[in-house]
């Protein structure tokens, strides 16, 4: 399942309210790594999305949500849990990586 | 068992997938999971590679190169080789997605790595400020006062990009010329938004939890000021990346893979390595792509040799 598009209107309720775990992947277009790490993202969400939920931030068209997460270089994987960043990410890693990172939320 | 693995997705390990597809070899390519196409996808504008006479982006250069190579019969594997055994006969090669192929030969293409600056805390305030790519980050620095330390091709292409968003560009330098080539530089020092720092290092990075400056250090007298920056770009070079393999084959005093004369022999039989993982001086796309040639023709005589 590709993972959804969140929007500054739509954050409250996807990222900050969930139950869930979210992480938020603040990316864009123009990044090569970002496009890269983003079919991993995809088979981690599959895999474990009972217990965490992937989104997307594309930050060229959210410029308040990438500024108030004090975002200076992507990809950047931002872990939410009861509204508050609990772990970050920076750049792109391969699957194995990312899953010791995230170890915490889907073991 | 495969005829022949290739590790590596630059324009070395992909034009040695070029030659060996073409010479019936049945090449597996394994590029990297999130790394796939090396050094160039993290580039803009390429103009000196031949062949290209307005130029091109280096993403679309590098998914040229990865078509062409499986036109051919390449078969291209997005995974990261964690683990090789090099030595016997059958060459053992293991990836982080947890498969294990063997081959009668290994071309090794590797590249080189991004250098870092060796400071404290340099880790923990990457993505906080520090960036290792301005093509992915530059976007971020709109209006802001930024640093690029480095002195070659890539802090002068750096520089000149970064320009494009923030408000100001220091580029700080350790001697009084660079060794960037002569357009690159002239490009560069022709930007009224670029400020050169000379014979100058980077003593310390300043802020918590975020990059706020850094203290700059004069080389010749020593002085040390504080320069309050909002970004800081590092490329100071790459380092090769020999890790996989340095503990089965010789290296050289520089430690890149060392290779018999004009030829991508190792040190051990029936095991290749081209580009920069071998290139302590030219480090260009099209020289590495010679070389992946070069690797690929040589493996491909070793398999007739065994025959």
């Amino acid at each position: 399942m590709a993972a959804k598009h969140v929007t500054t209107d739509s954050f409250q309720a996807d990222v900050l309210s969930s139950d869930k775990p979210v992480l938020v992947d603040f990316w864009a277009e123009w990044c090569g790594p970002c496009r890269q790490v983003s079919p991993i993202l995809d088979e981690i969400s599959a895999e474990h999305g009972d217990k965490l939920t992937i989104v997307k931030v594309n930050v060229d068209e959210e410029h308040a949500l990438a500024q108030k997460y004090g975002i200076t270089s992507i990809p950047a994987m931002h872990v939410f849990q009861g509204g508050e960043v609990v772990k970050a990410i920076i750049g792109a890693k391969p699957k194995p990586a990312l899953l010791a990172d995230l170890d915490a939320f889907i073991n | 068992m495969r005829e022949v693995i290739i590790i590596g997705s630059g324009p070395a390990g992909y034009t040695a997938g070029i030659y060996a597809a073409r010479a019936g070899l049945n090449p597996l390519l394994i590029a990297s999971s999130v790394e796939a196409g090396g050094e160039l996808m993290k580039t803009t504008e390429v103009e000196n590679y031949p062949g290209f006479p307005n130029g091109l982006q280096g993403p679309e250069l590098m998914e040229s190169f990865r078509l062409q190579a499986e036109r051919f019969g390449t078969e291209v594997l997005l995974d990261d080789v964690i683990e090789v055994d090099l030595t016997g006969t059958t060459k053992i090669v293991k990836t982080g997605g947890g498969k294990t192929f063997e081959a009668k030969t290994v071309i090794l293409a590797t590249g080189a790595a991004y250098r870092e600056l060796g400071l404290p805390r340099e880790k923990e305030l990457s993505g906080y400020g520090i960036s290792w790519c301005a093509t992915c980050d530059g976007f971020f620095f709109r209006e802001k006062t930024i640093a690029v330390v480095g002195g070659g091709d890539s802090a002068m292409e750096e520089a000149t990009f970064l320009t494009r968003f923030a408000s100001k560009v220091y580029l700080i330098h350790r001697r009084d010329s660079f060794k960037a080539s002569k357009i690159m530089q002239e490009r560069a020092l022709a930007n009224p938004k670029i400020e050169v720092i000379w014979n100058t290092e980077i003593a310390e990075l300043l802020g918590e939890g975020k990059l706020t400056g850094v203290t700059t250090r004069n080389l010749v007298d020593g002085t040390e000021k504080q320069l309050d920056l909002d970004g800081l770009f590092i490329a100071i070079g790459n380092d090769p990346r020999v890790w996989l393999v340095e503990n089965q084959l010789e290296l050289t005093s520089e430690k890149f893979i060392k290779v018999d004369g004009r030829s991508s022999k190792t040190t051990l039989p029936g095991v290749f390595a081209c580009g920069d993982v071998i290139d302590p001086t030219y480090r260009q796309a099209i020289t590495a792509a010679g070389s992946g040639c070069v690797a690929a023709l040589d493996a491909e005589h070793y398999l007739t040799g065994l025959k």
